[in-house]
């Protein structure tokens, strides 16, 4: 799992900077430092097998973006990254007092090793408010509704550069940690708050999207579809299935190249035009056709159709809450997830229709088409979401080991 | 033994420089030889070299932690001394009794650091109060200042007056001033022995500025000239921690369920009334000074849950805290305006004094892979493994977000926000060398704990 996220890592920071090499910041040096020192900061993350590391990592992370956002962001920029800021601390404070209570529990002379974490059985009222204390910081990072109020703010406001690493793998720290760092450890509080926060996830899933249908500036509407996609994700995880978690770990990886795709068509549009309103662009298909195909096939992965890669995750996620038999309510949250996708289809395409299609307007009219180097990175992307969609099979066997194993360790924990 | 001597000596031979030269360069290099002479002859303590005999009669007990704990606060008054040095001569002219004071305030130190009688932690505790009522008075036609001397010295004798008498109640209950008599026999609590120890508790709180025992605190600290106010906020204020430890661990050690309780609701309390109130306030002094009631709180977890974990911690806490707010104040004392937009803007301007200043404050507000994150991390672990105040540890987290707010305040005027006035700060480059040093320090302090920490298990005497 580690492994996959670094992988996203790795590969999404070069697209990231290739795609957005055409915009120029002040300072670009301190830029560039502070993104790196976030790449640093995630792979830690992913990697980390110690409980104080992992903590460390986290904040690491964290440091650079705010001030990525504080320095190069948009004209709130101040106040909304402070807002942000000060979330994700009381998480990751809470955080750590967990670990460090955890790290008492350990037999012998005390240990932060991951390992000695998942040797320890907890006592179920343990369990029960360590489960919240990790979990509120987990949800924020997500962030899950109602923990996201941070988020649709923050991503407008940001440098498009930075938001497309905090959408599209610093949201993954949180759904990466429940994994790696929740379920295994208090299954107990997880299994016992399960219906809880899924009833969350639903909430948050239907209302982001509710939300994500009235917007007319582009990054609001991927912000809130950010926070619906994850919402699934999270649900999918609660289910403690096999097809499920399968699930999760694919659409991590999916999710972070579909939307950093999406941020890149925005970034482009927004350099182009000076504008993210949907109601003042109009007719880009005609001027720049190239954008127009590639970004199609984006926006269709991020509905799930079939053969794009979201579709695989987003089936296997289907099929693990429904199957799921942890909940008597599983039915119930299958459906509300499929309204969630119809939802997402529709403001997407909407998205489409607006900025693509249509008559040209003052503001498009002298539009041409997007550079060679945009145009690679997209159809980079494009060819992932198309091969993964095709054939997901060996992003399946890597994580599968860790699924397993994972899952086993819950069930060992079975009172 | 060496320190308390050399201190004493010191602080007279400071006092006759100021006699013999009117030359500031001079008088200066003077107390930064003294104190880098205290430091080392204190090391040679630890190392079994005693220079000075002295029959103390047991009432002074020379111990790793106390010896160790002098060590660090004469190391932070050393940075003080050459950071924030040359600001001593705005103050006033009495330059060199202003050292010689600060010797006088070490020799107190020493004093509470090794005490093993009441009488002598009344001593040292006077010893380091008095120096200070003058030093806030020093500016002495400000009329801020005096107002803060006089509060001072009237609410200080209070407590004084509050810590005599419990002494007077302890002795009435055990007959004797040693801390391992008191520490005998108190399974039942004795209604003379638990009103004794109460008072105590009071007075010693007082002395760290413990709410609701803080009140003199903001005014006093604003009120001080800025240049004392950065040592009263850190070496002393530590000094007093290291005496209110010493005091509970060793003499009230066995009574521990009978106060456990009372010193978690005043540390909940300093908490939430520093963090809070600090976020309020426009100057930045005044903020350090509620942020410095903020911080003691976290330093008085040490004392909730005493334990081992504690006595590193508050050690550790100590340095760390000590060496990010003289290194804030330090900068404070360059700018000409002291609210947090007077900040504004200071990146431009000097961007080597804006980056330790961030560097100073993240370790203040305790992001990891500073000093200040492992101080706070050893503090939350030790009231953690005590397991009886978990309600305590989340107040303290919760409190630990809010002092974000406040101190990214001063990042931010630093950072984001444009400045009015143009006029130009100067400093040394030897000031700005200095000021990196100590930010190193702090980073590394934060990357490498066992540095220090292994100091205190490393000697034995």
């Amino acid at each position: 799992m580690g492994q996959l996220l670094c992988l996203l890592t790795a590969l999404a920071f070069p697209l990231i900077f290739i795609a957005t090499w055409n915009t120029t910041y002040p300072n670009a040096n301190r830029f560039y430092a502070f993104m790196l020192l976030s790449q640093a900061g995630l792979m830690g993350v992913f990697l980390a097998t110690d409980a104080l590391l992992f903590y460390f990592f986290w904040e690491l992370a964290l440091i650079p973006a705010y001030f990525l956002c504080s320095t190069w962001g948009g004209e709130k920029r101040i106040a909304v990254t402070f807002k942000f800021f000060i979330y994700t601390f009381l998480g990751s404070l809470l955080m750590l007092v967990a670990l460090i209570y955890i790290y008492f529990q350990t037999p012998g002379d005390h240990s932060f090793a991951l390992k000695s974490f998942y040797e320890l059985s907890l006592k179920p009222d343990q369990q029960s408010w360590l489960f919240w204390m990790l979990f509120i910081a987990f949800a924020i990072k997500m962030p899950l509704f109602p923990f996201h109020t941070w988020q649709p703010d923050t991503y407008e406001q940001s440098p498009t550069a930075t938001t497309m690493v905090l959408s599209g793998i610093m949201v993954k720290m949180g759904v990466f940690a429940v994994i790696r760092w929740l379920a295994p450890i208090v299954p107990g509080g997880l299994w016992g708050w399960g219906d809880t926060v899924a009833f969350l996830s639903m909430v948050g899933m239907i209302y982001a999207s509710l939300l994500a249908m009235q917007q007319d500036d582009m990054k609001r509407l991927i912000a809130y579809s950010s926070i619906a996609h994850i919402g699934l994700m999270n649900l999918a995880i609660f289910s403690t299935t096999n097809a499920g978690m399968q699930g999760v770990m694919i659409q991590m990886f999916n999710h972070g190249i579909n939307i950093i795709g999406m941020w890149i068509v925005v970034e482009i549009i927004e350099r182009k035009y000076h504008t993210r309103k949907m109601s003042e662009l109009g007719g880009l298909a005609q001027k720049a056709p190239g954008l127009a195909i590639l970004f199609v096939v984006i926006a269709l992965a991020n509905v799930a159709l079939p053969l794009t890669n979201a579709f695989i995750g987003e089936f296997l996620m289907f099929t693990g809450v429904f199957t799921s038999n942890v909940s008597q309510f599983n039915y119930i949250y299958t459906v509300v997830a499929g309204i969630s996708i119809i939802l997402s289809a529709i403001y997407t395409l909407n998205m489409i229709q607006k900025v693509f299609f249509g008559n040209t307007n003052s503001v498009t009219a002298a539009a041409t088409d997007i550079r060679p180097n945009e145009k690679w990175v997209l159809a980079v992307i494009v060819v992932l979401i198309i091969v993964l969609g095709v054939y997901p099979q060996p992003i399946l066997n890597l994580t599968e080991g860790t699924v397993n194993s994972i899952l086993s360790k819950m069930i060992t924990k079975h009172p | 033994m060496n320190a308390i001597v050399l201190s004493a000596i010191w602080g007279v031979v400071m006092m006759f420089s100021g006699l013999f030269t009117s030359n500031k360069n001079i008088v200066r290099a003077v107390a930064i030889f003294g104190m880098a002479l205290l430091f080392t002859v204190n090391l040679l303590d630890i190392y079994n070299v005693h220079l000075f005999k002295v029959n103390v009669h047991e009432m002074l007990v020379f111990e790793n932690f106390g010896l160790l704990f002098n060590a660090v606060a004469f190391g932070a008054t050393l940075v003080y001394f050459l950071l924030s040095g040359r600001d001593f001569e705005k103050v006033g002219n009495h330059f060199a009794e202003y050292f010689a004071l600060i010797f006088f305030i070490s020799c107190g130190i020493s004093l509470v650091t090794s005490y093993n009688t009441l009488l002598m932690l009344f001593l040292g505790i006077e010893i380091i109060s008095i120096p200070l009522y003058i030093l806030t008075g020093s500016d002495k036609r400000n009329l801020k200042s005096n107002e803060a001397s006089l509060k001072y010295l009237l609410m200080g004798a209070f407590s004084t007056g509050l810590m005599l008498m419990g002494i007077a109640l302890i002795y009435g209950a055990k007959g004797s001033f040693f801390l391992h008599a008191i520490s005998l026999g108190n399974e039942a609590i004795n209604p003379l022995m638990g009103a004794g120890m109460l008072l105590l508790l009071f007075s010693m709180s007082f002395k760290v500025s413990a709410a609701p025992f803080h009140f003199w605190t903001p005014d006093v600290y604003d009120g001080a000239p800025t240049v004392f106010t950065s040592y009263m906020a850190t070496v002393v204020k530590g000094a007093g921690f290291i005496a209110f430890i010493r005091l509970f661990q060793t003499g009230f050690g066995s009574m521990h369920p009978h106060w456990q309780l009372a010193v978690a609701i005043i540390t909940a309390s300093t908490l939430l009334f520093g963090n809070i109130t600090a976020v309020f306030q426009q100057s930045v002094k005044r903020m350090l000074a509620y942020s410095s009631i903020a911080q003691a709180g976290f330093m008085l977890l040490a004392i909730v849950s005493l334990s081992q974990k504690g006595n590193e911690g508050l050690f550790f806490y100590t340095a760390a805290y000590s060496l990010a707010t003289i290194g804030i104040f330090a900068v404070l004392l360059k700018m000409k305006d002291y609210t947090f937009e007077g900040f504004n803007g200071l990146a431009k301007r000097q961007p080597v004094l804006a980056a330790t200043t961030t560097i100073f404050l993240l370790s203040l507000a305790g992001i990891p892979g500073t000093a200040g994150f492992m101080g706070k991390l050893y503090m939350l672990s030790a009231a953690v493994e005590n397991g009886k105040v978990m309600w305590l540890v989340i107040l303290a987290v919760l409190c630990a977000v809010i002092s974000v707010y406040y101190y990214f305040r001063v990042i931010q005027a630093m950072y984001l926000r444009e400045s009015q006035d143009a006029t130009e700060i100067e400093v040394s480059p030897v000031f700005k060398g200095l000021l990196i040093a100590t930010a190193v320090g702090i980073i590394l302090l934060g990357l490498f704990p066992q540095w220090l920490i292994d100091t205190l298990y490393f000697f034995t005497i």
